[in-house]
């Protein structure tokens, strides 16, 4: 606490300049209003609990204690992260060994790979939801008609076993040409003369992938997973259009992100809404800050 | 008292923060919305307003809304009526509750389900229309469907559509495989097991955990797992007609006789048009569905009363909705006329009735012109008859949560896993019990 209330202010000391806050003032009411502004309305939000009867109430941290001992949370915390653990390195392997395919000059028409597996990602994920959940139908979709072919239940996508392999699935196809597209963009700027140098000394192609395009892309690789790690815990979309096509294997908190939705748009709860986002939120970013320290700190050594 | 005061200027000036913060961003704003006023005037006013005109915003996904609309603004040139569809029930209702949490955005008049009306009238967002004269149109509608819209003394809104349950089977299925129509749920277990040992690729219906259907099942076996007083609510789940219905559905859950195909999806317009889903108890305004989303079937089904448990003959509502007049509307008196245009001038029943709608009006339950329709679709017999006898064999007395649509919401997660692992049902309507109960807790209510 200063005391500059009480004493005044010496003459003599130049008046602060205002001037370069002019300058940023747009980008700052800009940053207020659309970055803080809604991050400070939901922790305020998450102190409050509206009821059906008797209005709105301050709880304190009573919305975060009851969260911790939610399990309903907690499940869905688990499923995200069985899926990010599962999914995501299959997901980044398989584009990075797209990325190298094209990027090898030993593949013929790469540029038409390039596209086709970038194409996916064009598509609107409720559209690639859709596709997939008429594919995954198992009387008349893709996968009945396969269940038809070998005489017996082959693939049950929609049962409470396979539906998160099934959501990994769309997400994979989905997304893997994007990550593809950023793998190829880091191997297109390692300069000609590395590989050169690298024939010169007589190295293979595989010696050349660990010696030179793996170092140079691990950079890529770390943006890519801390991604990946949001764009797990964010799981939305794909689950809950499935839903209609497995409403009871698919529950109304399947992911944080569902259970979120459905506490504030099905139970009217949004302050306990609000504390699922913020802690959340929390939890994504520790997680992806200690993944690029970790992926830093390496590169650094 | 200190306690209580710091707490509340604490709420204060969080409340400022956060409304300062929020200024300029278009997000849902905490605070509850305030009414412009509680509703008042009398049948004068509707006139004036209407001959005055003015815009109303329509909410609703009715197959007839644009007919009726156009109709409306035909007969009033003066109204302007602006027809949205907000999607179907429950989107319908969160973004009606949205605009209601908000304070602005909700419509005049607005179409809802009659499972949903406690909930919000309970928030006070409806206009109560005994004041503008509706207590008179209450001969003009069935019991049922007049209940569900006026309760505690107050009439939120009016009866469009009723549903009472009836069994539409599919006799080409049935006479294929020999089997009778039931009148009995025994007979129903029976045929199912019929059927399917027959063509195990056939199911006597389809079932995967409906909240709605659960909920009118329970009310015809005589159940009564919900009732409400202001905000005193008792829920049980497990009283003798929840019991009697869960038992004898456990009969074709466990025994894998109910087809996992989800309802209203391709698969089950499929299933209902090629004979692998053979019957359906559902609500008398299942004709216009089956016409139009299954068309290839047409001759095949046709229309018996529900089974019952003993013999006699009883059934229950399932589905079905009206129309209400919100709060925030500027034009109260204006949207209760169209209300009361849309819901008892015989113009716009007709047109409602066109649509393949099944009225709540006793005069056109009644008529002998809709008495005798025999669609071909029904391989001409008089469905109505059957239907309209139906709406007089409802257990009166039945009340929905003022929480339902959440309610729904989670049955999925409760009772839906009973049908996902073939299961005892009793005990996944203990379990949405339990969560009920504690959500109503949560929400201030006295729940027992």
């Amino acid at each position: 606490m200063t005391s500059a209330a009480v004493t005044p202010r010496p003459m003599r000391r130049a008046r602060r300049d205002w001037r370069g806050w002019g300058f940023v003032a747009p980008f700052m009411i800009v940053f207020l209003a659309v970055l803080v502004a809604p991050v400070v309305y939901a922790i305020v939000l998450s102190l409050f609990r509206q009821q059906l009867v008797g209005g709105s109430g301050f709880v304190g941290l009573g919305n975060y204690v009851q969260l911790f001992q939610d399990a309903k949370f907690w499940e869905s915390l688990f499923r995200v992260t069985l899926f990010l653990v599962v999914q995501v390195p299959i997901m980044l392997a398989l584009s990075l060994f797209v990325a190298l395919a094209v990027d090898s000059a030993r593949l013929h028409g790469s540029s038409f790979f390039r596209i086709a597996i970038f194409l996916p990602y064009a598509v609107p994920g409720v559209v690639a939801a859709l596709i997939w959940g008429f594919m995954y139908g198992n009387q008349f979709g893709l996968s009945g008609s396969i269940n038809d072919l070998v005489g017996f239940e082959l693939l049950q996508p929609f049962s409470s076993q396979w539906v998160l392999a099934s959501i990994g699935n769309i997400v994979t196809w989905e997304f893997m040409g994007y990550n593809m597209l950023i793998f190829y963009a880091a191997l297109k700027v390692i300069p000609g003369e590395l590989y050169e140098a690298a024939e010169l000394d007589g190295a293979g192609q595989f010696r050349i992938i660990s010696g030179i395009k793996l170092p140079a892309l691990r950079g890529s690789i770390v943006i890519a997973t801390v991604f990946s790690i949001i764009g797990s815990f964010q799981l939305f979309n794909e689950p809950n259009l499935l839903k209609n096509l497995a409403p009871n294997v698919i529950s109304s908190y399947f992911t944080p992100n569902m259970y979120a939705y459905n506490l504030s748009f099905a139970g009217q709860q949004f302050n306990y809404s609000a504390t699922v986002a913020i802690v959340m939120g929390i939890i994504t970013a520790v997680i992806a800050y200690i993944v690029q320290l970790r992926g830093s700190r390496q590169e650094v050594r | 008292m200190k306690i209580t005061s710091r707490r509340s200027t604490l709420r204060r000036v969080a409340l400022a923060t956060a409304t300062t913060l929020a200024l300029g961003l278009s997000l849902a704003a905490c605070a509850s919305g305030s009414s412009s006023s509680s509703g008042g005037g009398s049948s004068d006013d509707i006139e004036a307003a209407l001959e005055k005109g003015g815009t109303l915003t329509y909410w609703s996904w009715t197959p007839s809304g644009e007919a009726q609309v156009a109709a409306f603004e035909k007969a009033y040139p003066n109204v302007d009526v602006k027809l949205v569809n907000a999607g179907t029930n429950t989107d319908e209702y969160t973004k009606l509750q949205n605009a209601i949490t908000a304070g602005s955005g909700a419509p005049d008049v607005a179409q809802v389900e009659y499972y949903a009306i406690p909930q919000f009238a309970l928030s006070d967002s409806l206009v109560d229309l005994s004041s503008y004269g509706f207590g008179d149109l209450e001969s003009q509608y069935s019991g049922g469907p007049w209940s569900s819209v006026s309760f505690e003394g107050k009439i939120y809104g009016l009866p469009q559509d009723s549903g009472p349950m009836a069994m539409f089977y599919n006799k080409t299925v049935f006479d294929q495989y020999g089997i009778a129509v039931p009148t009995t749920y025994d007979e129903y277990v029976a045929a199912a097991e019929k059927l399917h040992t027959a063509d195990p690729s056939k199911y006597i219906t389809s079932d995967t955990g409906d909240p709605g259907f659960a909920t009118s099942m329970i009310w015809q076996a005589g159940g009564k797992p919900f009732t409400a007083e202001g905000t005193d609510v008792s829920i049980d789940l497990q009283d003798d007609g929840s019991k009697k219905w869960a038992d004898t559905w456990n009969k074709l859950n466990e025994g894998g006789l109910l087809s996992s195909t989800p309802s209203w999806g391709d698969e089950w317009y499929k299933g209902l048009g090629d004979g692998s889903i053979a019957t359906l108890l559902t609500g008398a305004w299942m004709p216009g569905v089956l016409e139009s989303s299954v068309a290839d079937a047409s001759g095949d089904w046709r229309v018996a009363p529900m089974p019952t448990y003993d013999g006699t003959p009883v059934t229950a509502e399932n589905g079905g909705g009206g129309q209400v007049v919100l709060k925030q509307s500027k034009n109260q008196a204006l949207a209760a006329g169209f209300l009361k245009w849309l819901n008892s001038d015989p113009e716009s029943i007709k047109v409602f009735l066109e649509s393949g709608g099944f009225p709540a009006t006793t005069a056109d339950l009644e008529s002998p012109e809709f008495l005798a329709e025999a669609p071909e679709y029904f391989g001409g017999q008089k469905i109505n008859e059957v239907l309209v006898d139906a709406s007089k064999n409802v257990p009166t007395g039945w009340h929905y949560l003022p929480y339902q649509v959440y309610a729904n919401s989670i049955f999925g997660d409760t009772v839906g896993q009973a049908y996902e692992n073939k299961g005892d049902l009793n005990e996944g309507l203990s379990t949405w019990q339990d969560q009920l109960v504690d959500y109503g807790n949560q929400q201030g209510f006295t729940v027992k």
